[in-house]
């Protein structure tokens, strides 16, 4: 096991941040034109990262799979971004923002790294309105918050249901105006297959442009991953159709460890599944839960409509259960309180895989039109993919896989395991431990580009020569021949099915075995299949079309082909984790009541996987948590 | 319960390159569920072709969410089909009836040439915006988010402006295949806010002497623009963008 340094500054919590930006080398702004810099992805994360890094001078590659650097991801955000501005004089605080993050995240974060996110969050919001990003605001002018999912002070800003969207354009705009300037070079619609090390460190990636299908060399002096996360290897889930492991998963074969994979959020309020030919799953966000209640029938296989039974006969079993909080406990609760009830018989829909958000009763109390204002656009998207209206029969939700809070180590700085490779945003693991509360994900991607890394990446790049390396380097031929033949064995197959049925075996498996409830039983289970259904994929699939030339099921194969090898170490890690925690609820460790169990004195630690070849386990590194700030404790929400 | 189902004579663009000849290919979409949106049927019709060995017709998509402004197709003659307000990801098969035949086209316009199939080029919308579509605020150096009040009449009609997603309808449903809608959306988002009054009148003639150059055409006030939008931007964000101009 090798000894993971995650370089924490050290003194007192609320000074680190302050004491790393002090004690880290700089770049000569004179100089930071030598240096190149390449950033995967163009998500708030990578966004945000290019153009800052560019307004400091380096010059930045840029790189997206999309046809413009707008449509990342991000996009898709609803709800809103969490900051600890106390606008709403409620009580909130950097501390408080912090201890919620720890806490939330089932004490698996890591506590430095949180409250630096804690002590930014205020910086983006700033950042966002100078930009131009068109928040909700309250009649005197100023910024409105609104309380979300988990927590019990209003922190959320947000642009009506699009903050994704506002935000995204607020970054993608500030990229922009630093192409316009020349100094970033924007390639979208190119795929990064592979980052090259040289010596051991990161110097640069393989792509392939989609539209000509050439294999690109790009060389740097310090590459960004910031892909996203690999919820897609659920086949169905509420990410976008792009999104996918493939840079991150080259990158831990080349040397980066990934941590804590089995570390995934199911979001419990999406439009339930409705048939085989299901591409993805709509989220319904969560802000919905403070106006809606959330029921089963109390009759097994109930069979009136919802607005026929009377309240008597309802279980609101989250206010049941969880009187504290009610419906805005965190997503993982009441994520896996909606499939108990569905196990118990209790759901409802065709495929009693679904229970009731109501908004009845607050219509009632409040009016139509103010549900309108607040909830207009999702009740019209409910309607547009259900065909219910949402004002007059209650909406029908399950929980779906949403997001992951695993991805490849980082230290403080977020440079991985391969000295110069950074990640950023979702792609990374460290700030939101077993679960993350809602709106922290945009908040940790716009800090992690606008603020973490134009601070943190002088320190490497001013031990470095610029432009040392040339794409004549050995290292460069090697790993553009090994990605042209990949291409080459995906498109020589011919088999018999598609890339989908490929994916959907696969997803149906790890939802099944690795989704909401996991057991030893069934992680072996899958262990034994994934590398049948890998081994078939290699001998039966079907990839058409020609690799010079827009191809879209090539860019699938190669994406599925790696959420293939991904999803072993992601049930290895399920199994390996013998706890609940978190997004990770292992049914041997609950309570009575069923509540989550931890087990501090064995796992309190972020593992981190090391690859150690082809066909063979992955390697276990721990790096240890502890806990200074926060005191562990059970997480209580009744 | 059994799932409703519709058959459906798919009249399809195929062009094999952007530099090749295209052509319509007649396709039966059998047993489509109504409840599938039209991507998940060109998905179904796709896994049918590849098990027939044939090429699947390629079409752009993400998020299927009608949020990233990725798909686009002309259905009938209408961007993104026949429900208002709607992209074609949204679009659901209980709007259509068995036995219907649809056409489906890429984006027709010269600014958007066609790269394959359904997909085209709309890079020339990012290269707009990198002429002016922003406000020059460095990372770091903002001031207090509420240091500038807002009026809230203000910041709505900045996000209606600003909820365009950038998909190009607007381009693709105009008879000059103009880009005004989107120009003026992006111009009138920074025109209703204070933090974009600095720049305010360089902005509009850059973008716009942008998108002449992008071979997009004039505005002759068809509103083909704005009934077309997935989003409902609004034209009034053009007559804005005139008076900035
Ligand atoms: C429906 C939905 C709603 C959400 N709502 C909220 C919310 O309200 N609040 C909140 O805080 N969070 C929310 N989240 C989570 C949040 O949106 C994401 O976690 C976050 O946006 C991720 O940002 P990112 O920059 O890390 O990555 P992404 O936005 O996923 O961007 C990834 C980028 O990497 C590129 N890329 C990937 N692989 C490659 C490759 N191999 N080569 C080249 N480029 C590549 C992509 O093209 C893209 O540009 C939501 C998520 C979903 C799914
Ligand atoms: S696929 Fe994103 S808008 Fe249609």
């Amino acid at each position: 096991m090798t000894k993971l340094d995650a370089k924490i500054p050290s003194g007192p919590m609320k000074d680190k941040w302050t004491k790393r930006r002090f004690e880290g080398k700089l770049v000569n702004p004179a100089n930071k034109r030598k240096y190149t810099v390449i950033v995967v992805g163009t998500g708030l994360a990578g966004g945000a990262a290019a153009a800052s890094l560019s307004e400091l001078g380096y010059k930045v590659k840029s790189f997206c799979i999309q046809d413009s650097p707008r449509r990342a991801h991000s996009i898709a955000a609803q709800g809103g971004i969490n900051a600890a501005k106390n606008y709403p004089n409620d009580g909130d605080s950097v501390h408080r923002l912090f201890y919620d993050t720890v806490k939330g995240g089932d004490f698996r974060a890591r506590e430095a790294n949180v409250h630096r996110l804690a002590e930014i969050s205020n910086s983006i919001i700033d950042q966002c309105v100078a930009q131009g990003v068109p928040f909700a605001r309250e009649y005197g002018g100023n910024l409105d918050n609104r309380s979300f999912g988990g927590a019990q002070v209003s922190r959320t800003f947000y642009a009506r249901g699009q903050t994704g969207q506002q935000l995204l354009l607020g970054a993608y705009s500030a990229l922009m105006k630093e192409v316009g300037r020349g100094n970033v070079e924007m390639h979208a619609r190119t795929e990064m297959l592979d980052l090259v090390v040289v010596d051991g460190k990161a110097k640069g990636i393989i792509t392939r442009n989609l539209i000509t299908g050439d294999i690109e060399t790009h060389v740097a002096d310090a590459v960004i991953l910031a892909t996203g996360g690999y919820g897609n290897v659920f086949y169905l889930s509420t990410n976008a159709k792009a999104c996918n492991a493939t840079a991150a998963w080259r990158a831990h074969k080349k040397g980066a460890y990934f941590a804590n994979p089995c570390f995934t959020q199911i979001h419990p309020t999406c439009i339930p599944v409705h048939g085989d030919y299901q591409s993805k799953l709509t989220l319904m966000s969560e802000s919905l839960r403070n106006d809606g209640r959330i029921w089963v029938p109390q009759k097994e296989s109930e069979s009136r409509r919802p607005t026929d039974i009377p309240e008597e006969e309802r279980d609101y079993y989250l206010e049941r259960r969880y009187p504290a909080f009610g419906n805005l406990v965190p997503r993982d609760i009441a994520s896996r309180a909606a499939k108990e009830r569905c196990d118990s018989g209790f759901g409802v829909g065709n495929t009693g895989l679904a229970v009731f958000l109501d908004f009845a009763e607050s219509i009632e109390r409040l009016g139509k039109s103010a549900i309108e204002a607040r909830y207009g656009n999702l009740f019209q998207m409910y309607e547009r993919i259900v065909g219910d209206n949402p004002y007059e029969t209650p909406m029908m939700i399950y929980p779906a896989i949403h997001y992951t809070m695993g991805g490849l180590w980082v230290d403080y700085d977020l440079m991985s395991t391969i000295p110069g490779l950074y990640v950023l945003g979702e792609a990374n693991f460290s700030d939101h431990g077993a679960n993350r509360l809602g709106a922290s994900a945009l908040m940790q991607g716009l800090a992690d580009g606008y603020f973490v890394i134009p601070s943190t990446i002088s320190e490497y790049l001013a031990g470095e020569t610029p432009g040392a390396v040339s794409e004549n380097n050995d290292a460069f031929k090697q790993a553009k021949e090994q990605v042209n033949t990949k291409i080459n064995k995906l498109m020589n197959i011919k088999g018999e099915r598609t890339v989908d049925d490929f994916h959907r075996e696969l997803g149906l498996l790890v939802w099944d075995k690795c989704g909401m409830g996991r057991n030893e039983a069934g992680l072996k289970e899958a262990l034994e299949k994934i590398p049948q259904i890998r081994k078939e994929f290699w001998e039966n699939v079907n990839v058409l079309g020609d690799e010079d030339n827009v191809n879209q099921s090539l860019e699938k194969a190669g994406r599925v082909a790696d959420f293939l090898e991904f999803a072993e170490v992601m049930v290895t890690d399920a199994l390996d984790r013998n706890e609940s925690c978190g997004g990770h609820f292992r049914e041997e460790h609950q309570t009575e009541n069923g509540e989550a169990l931890r087990n501090d004195d064995d796992y309190c630690y972020v593992a981190a996987w090391e690859y150690a070849g082809d066909d063979k386990a992955p390697i276990l590194n721990k790096e240890p948590l502890e806990f200074e700030e926060v005191k562990l404790a059970t997480r209580n929400y009744k | 319960m059994a799932h409703q189902t519709i058959h459906l004579t798919l009249k399809v663009w195929r062009q094999p390159r952007a530099d090749a000849p295209g052509r319509f290919e007649v396709y039966d979409a059998k047993a489509i569920d109504v409840d599938m949106s039209f991507l998940e049927m060109l998905d179904v019709v796709n896994e049918g072709l590849i098990k027939e060995n044939k090429e699947p017709i390629a079409f752009d998509h993400d998020c299927r969410e009608g949020i990233c402004g990725m798909c686009g197709a002309v259905i009938n003659g209408i961007p993104h089909g026949p429900l208002k307000s709607t992209t074609v990801c949204q679009l659901h098969m209980r709007h259509f009836k068995s036995g219907d035949t649809i056409t489906i086209e890429p984006w027709r316009a010269g600014a958007f040439p066609v790269v394959k199939d359904l997909v085209v080029d709309r890079s020339a919308f990012d290269r707009i915006i990198s002429k002016g579509g922003y406000i020059s605020v460095k990372t770091g150096s903002a001031p207090e988010a509420n240091a500038i009040p807002i009026p809230k009449k203000d910041a709505d009609l900045a996000m209606d402006a600003a909820a365009c997603i950038g998909c190009g309808a607007c381009v693709a449903a105009c008879p000059n295949a103009s880009a005004m809608l989107f120009v003026g959306a992006k111009v009138s988002q920074f025109a209703l806010l204070p933090q974009g009054q600095v720049e305010r009148k360089t902005r509009v003639k850059n973008m716009v002497a942008r998108m002449d150059s992008e071979g997009f055409g004039n505005c002759s006030n068809e509103l083909e623009c704005e009934a077309a939008c997935p989003k409902d931007i609004s034209v009034s964000n053009i007559a804005r963008m005139n008076r900035e101009f």
